[in-house]
């Protein structure tokens, strides 16, 4: 009997459950802030959806019922990527060593 | 482009989202992680244009949407002060789960698109996992606007409590999973909206009892949960980049809410379930008669520092809301001008999100090799001479090591009173969050600096 595709992608799925339970234990405290704004950019790699949703109006017809629904998704992820990975970039750059008063 | 060249790509993509966390590890590694968390975005948007290869008007849209939402988020990231990075991330998590409700929406009005049937006729599978998907991005969505509310102070965050709440949402859980099981039998529109209608629901039901300070709680388990919406569309997209994020992201927010809980020493139950305010325990401490307090002002304050060779500064979210950070580095500057040794305590849950504190310190560029966690430095009180505790309160409380009657006892706590002296700089006696008095005040060796931190803080450094 052959395997459904599904047992894999579930396989993918739990496997990257520890191995995020790893890499975070591993994120030293002072940085959480900047983890969760991390963490919140990447989730928004769920514009792929949103794009394929938008994409999905068919013969010329760009808004449709359901292809609206990809747009609105778009914006929101595209806030979420652009603003999170900024953010971020933002909060990092002021943990740089400073030595200047010792 | 071929299925399964997409698929590798998005799986490298997922690879790089790993490498973006494994980053933080440390700051020296961090700025790396975040340009390969921008790159394994490119990939994937990349990936899906070329997959769908469909560059009609529609992706001319789709360009000019994405570049309006790139702005606006840009512009959010360039323009937030770091004492509202709570809200921002709250509501950044509202978007995520409301991105995940809305291509839920799309694929179940449009199953062909993606693969998975026909309308009316979607593959069972499909159906259950685009069902959690919605139903838990709503729950987000709903969930974060409330706590974007709550922190942004729109709304009290006082619990809001009634009888029959934690019934009332039993219900609705158990109603999300009946109206799932009816969705797969019958594939009826109407009843995919009203799990969506139920979801938001029970997103603002679940976070309306859980007072202020426990936002930290809130704000990663949202994140968690972000996490699971993500991935839940990820399977019904079958897409590994997806997947791998939502199963990071939701393993990351549940690790901060377990740190977060650990830090105020509750389980995670007994914080969802209603705030310490929705409990009664004020009878103790109102029957206690006024005892003596020792107050001063920063003449004596800047005297006491003087004559130290340690300080240990304490910095809670009273700082955050005094802006006081700046003033705070500057009179520390001005104390190691004196050959006086500083460092800094953080407790877990100090400030309103984990690590919120860090970030503060790190914006009025104090070095983080100067910023401890609460392990690292708790030894380190009994050999200092001063304490400077700014808008902290409850996590200096001794109160949670020594009376086990008390609701904080067996918290990790701060062991500030076995400094030589310690400042606590603090508006008024008035009790912290856990709505319990402070020991600390009434301490031999405690002055009170009744002001506003920032103000305060100015003012010992002109002493100085």
């Amino acid at each position: 009997m052959e395997i459904d595709p599904f047992i894999f992608r579930l396989s993918i799925f739990i496997l990257s459950i520890f191995v995020g339970y790893y890499v975070v234990w591993s994120v030293t405290p002072s940085l959480h802030t900047p983890l969760m704004s991390v963490t919140n950019a990447i989730s928004s790699v769920i514009i792929v959806g949103a794009i394929i949703a938008a994409l999905s109006g068919s013969d010329g017809v760009v808004f449709s019922s359901s292809s609206i629904y990809g747009f609105l998704a778009i914006i929101l992820a595209a806030v979420n990527i652009f603003g999170g990975f900024l953010v971020t970039q933002r909060m990092l750059a002021m943990y740089k060593k400073k030595k200047k008063d010792k | 482009m071929s299925a399964n060249l997409s698929a590798i790509l998005y799986l490298v993509s997922g690879v790089l989202f790993i490498l973006a966390l494994r980053g933080l590890s440390s700051p020296e590694t961090s700025r790396q992680g975040n340009l390969f968390g921008i790159i394994g975005m490119v990939i994937a948007v990349s990936v899906t244009f070329l997959s769908v290869g469909n560059f009609t008007s529609g992706f001319i849209y789709v360009l000019i949407f994405l570049a309006i939402g790139g702005s606006i988020g840009a512009f959010i990231a360039y323009r937030i002060p770091m004492t509202a990075m709570p809200e921002l991330v709250a509501g950044f998590h509202s978007l995520v789960g409301l991105a995940a409700v809305f291509v839920a929406i799309s694929a179940f009005i449009n199953p062909a698109a993606f693969n998975l049937g026909t309308p009316g006729n979607i593959k069972l599978a499909s159906l259950i996992e685009m069902a959690i998907g919605a139903a838990v991005g709503a729950i987000t969505f709903s969930g974060s606007v409330i706590a974007f509310l709550k922190l942004q102070g729109i709304m009290s965050g006082a619990p809001i409590t009634f009888k029959g709440q934690h019934l009332l949402n039993a219900l609705l859980l158990v109603l999300i999973v009946i109206l799932t099981i009816y969705l797969c039998s019958n594939q009826s529109t109407n009843l995919f909206w009203i799990l969506i209608a139920v979801s938001f629901l029970i997103g603002f039901l679940i976070i309306i009892p859980i007072g202020g300070a426990d936002m930290p709680v809130v704000i990663s388990m949202l994140n968690s949960y972000s996490g699971w919406a993500a991935a839940g569309i990820g399977f019904t997209l079958e897409n590994t980049a997806l997947i791998i994020t939502g199963a990071l992201v939701g393993s990351s927010g549940a690790i901060l809410s377990y740190i977060m809980c650990k830090g105020m020493n509750r389980s995670f139950f007994n914080v969802i379930l209603g705030g310490f305010g929705a409990t009664d325990q004020t009878s103790g401490s109102q029957s206690k008669e006024q005892r003596p307090v020792k107050s001063g002002n920063a003449d004596d304050a800047a005297f006491l520092m003087k004559n130290a060779s340690s300080v240990i500064i304490v910095p809670g979210y009273g700082m955050a809301v005094a802006q006081a950070q700046h003033a705070l580095r500057e009179m520390v500057d001005t104390l190691k001008k004196n050959d006086i040794k500083v460092s800094y305590a953080i407790h877990p849950v100090a400030g309103r999100m984990p690590g919120h504190m860090n970030v503060l310190l790190a914006e009025a560029n104090v070095p983080y090799d100067e910023v401890f966690e609460l392990e690292e430095i708790n030894n380190d009180f009994a050999n200092a001479d001063v304490a400077f505790v700014i808008g902290a309160n409850d996590v200096t409380n001794p109160v949670a090591k020594t009376d086990p009657q008390s609701p904080i006892y067996g918290m990790p706590v701060l062991d500030v009173e076995k400094c030589k002296s310690v400042l606590f700089v603090k508006r008024s006696l008035s009790p912290g969050y856990a709505g319990i008095d402070n020991d600390l005040f009434y301490k031999e060796n405690t002055l009170m600096l009744f002001a506003d931190a920032k103000k305060m803080t100015e003012d010992i450094t002109k002493n100085l």
